[in-house]
């Protein structure tokens, strides 16, 4: 199925859960990622169960420099 | 001789230095800046993942027991956006403590009142420790403080600008009618201006650029934090008040003269 990962199309590969598309992206195990699908957050816990949908909107997000 | 401690929320801190962790070459030269500065206080801001481009990961280098996180919304135009930034900083970060800025317009970085307040309100309610950065300007500081936040944070001059206080006048008048603690925030050049936020009463700074961009950030970041504590320990001893006539230190008889 196709997403929108930051603005950018990714394939899924591999079923249809949050937590499939993270792996995919080598993102499921890093530390301070947050994810949100069509703007709403999903927590951690919930990344294995969480089911996408044809063409969602996942924002994932880490923390960088900044003042 | 050591200062009073300052409590924000849930957390007491010993350093009245707050840092920022933009601007510097290298995260190493970060992490070490930050160290040296004592500062137990750091912003973060927050970016989108670039799946194909794994960059440095910042938490690495802040993963020291003192730094507490205070990841910031930067970017955001809306309060709308602000309250979405604010929940994504509390998962990827597992703090509530959040710094608060919505700042629409890239050329001055200015903050908006309007947006910053409304987000405020709901940021509190959501159980956030908010933060706002904000002008310096006493009516929103006072309607910030009546709808929750945890400190203000106006702002000394633009932010990245080292102007230092401009806006010092204004900053008088929300220090001395604050009860909530109050953080400069933005425009703090130069240890002098650091010093003299202390002096006045303020209860923390936090500074950025000036270390991060100086030709030495680490003895830079030294300078700071004897600044902020000189300038605490200054205004809990007291200042002397200036005066318009000179008044004598030394005695006026004019033994010189006297036969």
């Amino acid at each position: 199925m196709e997403l929108i990962v930051n603005n950018k199309t990714e394939k899924l590969q591999n079923g249809n859960k949050l937590s499939a598309m993270l792996l995919q992206l080598n993102l499921l195990d890093k530390r301070g990622i947050a994810v949100a699908v069509n703007n709403a957050v999903i927590s951690k816990p919930d990344w294995e169960e969480f089911e996408l949908k044809e063409n969602d909107k996942i924002t994932i997000i880490r923390p960088t420099q900044g003042g | 001789m050591q200062n009073s401690e300052l409590k924000i929320g849930d957390k007491i801190f010993t350093s009245r230095l707050f840092t920022g962790t933009g601007k510097f070459s290298s995260s190493a030269l970060m992490e070490e800046a930050l160290l040296a500065s004592g500062s137990e206080l750091v912003t973060v801001a927050l970016k989108r993942v670039d799946a194909q481009n794994h960059e440095d990961d910042i938490l690495k280098h802040l993963a020291h027991p003192q730094f507490n996180l205070l990841p910031n919304t930067s970017g955001v135009r809306t309060a709308k956006e602000a309250v979405f930034a604010a929940q994504m900083a509390r998962e990827a970060l597992e703090t509530n403590w959040l710094k608060l800025e919505i700042h629409p317009d890239p050329k001055y970085l200015l903050p908006d009142p309007i947006e910053t307040l409304k987000a405020a309100e709901e940021l509190v309610k959501l159980g956030f420790i908010v933060l706002p950065y904000v002008h310096a300007d006493p009516v929103l500081c006072k309607r910030l403080e009546e709808v929750g936040v945890a400190a203000v944070m106006p702002l000394g001059s633009p932010i990245g600008s080292n102007k230092g206080l401009r806006a010092k006048d204004f900053l008088e008048i929300i220090i001395a009618q604050s009860k909530v603690s109050v953080i400069v925030d933005a425009g703090i050049g130069a240890p002098s201006h650091a010093a003299e936020a202390m002096e006045m009463g303020a209860d923390a700074v936090l500074v950025n650029t000036a270390i991060a961009v100086a030709g030495d950030p680490v003895r830079m970041a030294v300078a700071f934090r004897k600044a902020v504590e000189a300038g605490r320990m200054a205004y809990e001893a007291k200042l002397a008040k200036p005066s318009g006539l000179a008044m004598a230190s030394s005695p006026l008889t004019a033994f010189l003269e006297e036969e």
